[in-house]
């Protein structure tokens, strides 16, 4: 399975991924939900339609939260080594990102589960 | 001390000469010093100077509201004075308080000499100084902002509003572009110029924090901005953004303004956890629990914080699915915070605990904070913030998070860095009075603000009638805040005068393990040499890695070419690339800072001649800096720093500083011209007809100014590959032609809303689509000075095939440009037309 999963980069920025598919998810939400209430001639005025493609965002986002997760699994040795990783080591260093980009996968998960919760319980564009 | 190392003669020429470089000069030149101590110290002082003046305004606000029916003051005073009171409290002293910190310890705790832009933060400390004196001097005349630190339109844009709403926008905007310059010398610095060995996973957490925070100000100040310009267009010319007789509407303002302000609470908070992060482990007795999950609490909560602005605006009657989205990522938010909390409890539970007087306003400081974390639960949840909304519940809530998050570590910070500033130590007797005085002065005050609101007391009343149950709790807080004054007069007190009295001591008197207690307060060069780092904790770590760094045995030792010198390393592994020559002792700092600053306070008084003469002046000093400052070609391609390393002492492109800084700088303009285009759809969704019914810029010009901007941009993107492989000759032909052809675009872009007659003053369409045009040309007028200054260079022999930097930078500023281009002529030319 781990042959799927692309090469190992080396930078800093793959610890931003996960939090950054939670921005792009909360932004859809909230975007999609704004243009669906104010402008029902552009998007249609069946509610469902909304929470329908709002569960399917989170779907997408979930799935590559969870690629994120096994990528920085996989950087942190498949948790072979416990932190604090502190030493001076170039092994050392990737496994820190991997665990911190592990730790950020599984925040960027739950929020943006609680993201989607509303669409759950809300069923009209009441004000 | 003891420590002192035994130096040969050649050693010792070779540390005079090194004190020679970095020394400040004297007399009144004093104040042209751009070294990262002495900027810090004077952003720090001001920083708390503002602090005070707001903190003596809030005593008024507190005596005016301490018995009903009150008459103290007049009630335009106390709008003046609790609006300013919050303006300087946020803008004036929680922000800038840390990245006057920050440049202060930033360079000793990395191991680097000074921050990568010496000048740009002299430069932004004067911005700040200027822009504070301009807005906090207001309230003396009279003239004070006075419609609340948010300045909420219709109230602000109307006449009632006077003078002051101006300079609020003004000053304040002037402000902001302090705080981004701080922000890109902070990135640039935590990425580029820590010691040598110090990776990102033995990077002090206070780094950690400020990378993000800093981060966290190149997406959220931009908002703002672009809101300032908006709304200044409104009230300088009438332009309808938030006026909904012309089809504006105030609530954009208020979603400009809290995508800034919830953030900002964040950027506020984080770096005093940073100060926590940094006390908790020397007072433990430990390195820090949980090194990793703080990483994940600092990102987290950067990123998690710009997804709770609508909860300022529940009550605005936004759909209720939009308010739950926003409640939820409000509740969630409040997982990476309590992470914080848990790991500085598991490090004391772990260790062996010191109650000195920092940690007396650690713990202090975290209580209040859980507390105030608490009710902000409480607030998240909009059935219930539409009862509390706008009442003293509020009050109490925000206080509890603010003085607990970010003043109360603060003083923390003060009792605990204060060795660093001249090597003398704060009074611990006066640290404990104040400590106490200031916690119950606190909770007396604040506490009582909860029931006063849960009873119905709303904000910013001048007065209330006796009877209705307020008077109690009005008076419990007003007593309680005199002694919280008390409190921190005493901290004042032992700052100027108590100190002065005590003898120098211990630099590094709680035996803390962090690079930066490695410094010698009497010295300016940061580091005597720049050792290389093998621990998160290196003096403890590494006994003797203090001697060896102060014999100069480490690397970078000498200043033997007499320049400013410090080191570029690698982002992840900090493996060093190249030596960076900072610039030095500048009077253009204040020149620009000044010219600047009369730009701003010319347009507040709509002084267009002077505010156009104080521009070009601007542009003329800042292109001298860059000229004389910048660029430099080295006297030789290479420089030895000791133990056998040779680096080069010139990069460009990705490698070189001054990329970063660009690309940074032109995330943030990125992310302001977002927030117009955000504008542009915000109107296109409350409108059926979003146009109104006029013509708009029709298709032709915007996408002619399109495709000369592209033709720009490549023009420029082949000059330098052409220059790269030796063509000087058509590489300045190149740069030439990209001027002219943006010329020719910035012209075409106007001419679209021109040609068709569009009047920005008649409706917010076309008024939204001329901001947009004119904040392209704008950028393509600077695109032609870069291009043009590239030419300069090169006709000069100052920018050639090797030494290409400046190329490289503007390369990339056309790059941010071209997308600019893309966005705003798809959207002003095609949008109107798809739909």
């Amino acid at each position: 399975m781990w042959r799927v999963l692309p090469k190992e980069i080396e930078s800093l920025w793959t610890l931003f991924t996960a939090p950054v598919v939670w921005a792009l998810h909360f932004l859809a939400c909230y975007v999609g939900a704004a243009i669906f209430c104010e402008k029902p001639s552009f998007l249609g005025s069946d509610f469902d339609n909304l929470r329908i493609a709002v569960a399917s965002i989170t779907v997408v986002a979930l799935a590559m939260i969870v690629v994120s997760a096994l990528l920085a699994y996989r950087q942190w040795g498949f948790g072979t080594g416990d932190p604090p990783h502190d030493e001076p080591t170039h092994r050392d260093r990737a496994l820190f990102q991997g665990y911190a980009t592990l730790l950020l996968s599984g925040l960027s998960f739950v929020a943006v589960i609680f993201t989607a919760l509303p669409a759950l319980f809300v069923t009209e564009c009441l004000r | 001390m003891s420590d002192a190392p035994t130096l040969t003669p050649e050693k010792r020429a070779e540390e005079e000469q090194l004190r020679a470089v970095w020394a400040n000069p004297s007399g009144w030149r004093y104040w042209t010093s751009v070294n990262n101590s002495q900027v810090g110290l004077w952003y720090g002082s001001t920083a708390f100077a503002f602090m005070l003046f707001a903190g003596l305004l809030a005593l008024l606000v507190r005596a005016q509201l301490a018995v009903p029916e009150n008459d103290l003051i007049s009630a335009e005073l106390y709008n003046q004075a609790y609006t300013l009171h919050g303006t300087v409290m946020m803008f004036l002293f929680a922000v800038p308080i840390f990245e006057a910190v920050a440049i202060f310890l930033l360079p000793p705790m990395l191991g680097a000499r000074d921050m990568p832009f010496p000048r740009l933060g002299a430069f932004g400390f004067w911005s700040f100084l200027i822009g504070g004196v301009f807005v906090c001097g207001s309230i003396f005349f009279g003239a004070a902002p006075n419609s609340g630190w948010f300045m909420y339109p219709p109230l602000a844009t109307s006449e009632q509003a006077g003078i002051g709403a101006d300079i609020w926008l003004l000053g304040l905007s002037f402000i902001e572009v302090a705080s981004l310059a701080a922000a890109v010398e902070l990135i640039v610095g935590i990425m580029k110029c820590r010691a040598p060995g110090m990776r990102v996973n033995l990077m002090p957490l206070f780094a950690w924090y400020l990378l993000i925070v800093a981060g966290m100000i190149v997406f959220a100040f931009p908002p703002l901005i672009a809101g300032d310009l908006l709304f200044e267009m409104q009230r300088m010319f009438d332009w309808p953004f938030f006026d909904p007789e012309r089809g504006g509407d105030p609530l954009l303002w208020q979603h400009l303004f809290w995508i800034f302000g919830h953030p900002e609470v964040y950027i506020i908070f984080l770096p005093a956890i940073a100060l926590l992060a940094m006390i908790i482990p020397t007072f433990s007795g430990r390195p820090i629990i949980g090194y990793s999950w703080i990483v994940l609490a600092a990102v987290g909560t950067g990123f998690l914080s710009f997804g709770l602005w609508v909860h300022h605006m529940f009550a605005t009657g936004l759909p209720q699915i939009s308010l739950a989205f926003f409640s939820a990522a409000s509740e969630a938010v409040a997982i990476p915070t309590a992470v914080q909390i848990f790991v500085f409890i598991a490090t004391m539970l772990a260790g062996r605990v010191i109650f000195s007087t920092p940690m007396l306003f650690a713990m202090g400081g975290i209580a209040i904070f859980v507390m105030g974390g608490l009710t902000g639960v409480m607030v998240a949840l909009a059935p219930f913030d539409w009862q509390a909304h706008d009442t003293y519940f509020i009050v109490a809530h925000l206080h509890y998070v603010l003085i607990g998050g970010m003043l109360f570590p603060v003083f923390a910070g003060l009792y605990y860095y204060y060795p660093l500033i001249d090597g003398r130590h704060m009074s611990d007797k006066v640290g404990r009075f104040a400590f106490w005085m200031m916690f119950c002065g606190f909770n007396i005050t604040f506490f009582p603000m909860h029931l006063a609101g849960l009873r119905g007391m709303p904000r910013r009343v001048y007065t209330y009638p006796a009877d209705i149950g307020w008077d109690w709790f009005n008076l419990i807080s007003t007593m309680g805040a005199v002694v919280l004054g008390i409190g921190m007069f005493a901290v004042v007190v032992d700052v100027t005068l108590h100190r002065r009295r005590q003898p120098k001591g211990e630099v590094n008197p709680w035996k803390a393990g962090t690079l930066e207690w490695i410094s010698e307060p009497e010295e300016n060069w940061g580091v005597r040499s720049i050792p290389h780092i093998e621990s998160r904790y290196p003096l403890w770590d590494h006994a003797s890695l203090a001697r060896e760094v102060k014999a100069g045995e480490w690397y970078l030792a000498d200043a033997s070419e007499g320049r400013r010198e410090t080191l570029v390393t690698s982002v992840l592994d900090a493996e060093p690339e190249q030596v960076l020559r900072v610039s030095g002792t500048s009077y253009m700092t204040i020149v620009s800072a000044v010219t600047l600053g009369t730009v701003f306070v010319a347009l507040t008084f709509k002084w267009w001649i002077v505010s156009l003469l104080s521009g070009l002046a601007f542009i003329a000093a800042v292109l001298y800096w860059l000229w004389t400052g910048t660029g430099e070609i080295p006297e030789k391609d290479e420089k030895d720093i000791g133990r056998g390393i040779r680096l080069p002492l010139y990069s460009s492109g990705v490698k070189s500083a001054g990329w970063w800084a660009m690309f940074i700088t032109m995330t943030g303009d990125g992310t302001a011209c977002a927030s117009l285009v955000f504008g542009y759809f915000f109107f296109w969704t409350i409108h059926e007809d979003f146009t109104g019914g006029l013509t708009g810029p029709g298709v032709l010009w915007p996408m002619m100014a399109l495709a000369l901007f592209v033709l720009a941009w490549a023009a420029t993107v082949v000059a330098r590959e052409v220059n790269r492989r030796g063509g000087k000759t058509a590489a300045r032909m190149l740069l030439g032609l990209g001027g002219v052809l943006s010329a020719a675009g910035c012209a075409a872009a106007l001419a679209g809303p021109w040609t068709t007659g569009m009047y920005p003053t008649a409706h917010v369409y076309p008024a939204i689509v001329w901001i947009l045009v004119i904040w392209a040309a704008v950028h393509g007028a600077l695109g032609i000075i870069m291009q043009l200054y590239c030419l300069a260079r090169s006709y000069a022999g100052r920018l050639t095939p090797r030494y290409d930097m400046e190329l490289h930078n503007v390369v990339l500023y056309w790059h941010f440009m071209l997308v600019t281009a893309l966005i705003t002529f798809s959207v002003v030319g095609l949008f109107p037309e798809a739909i």
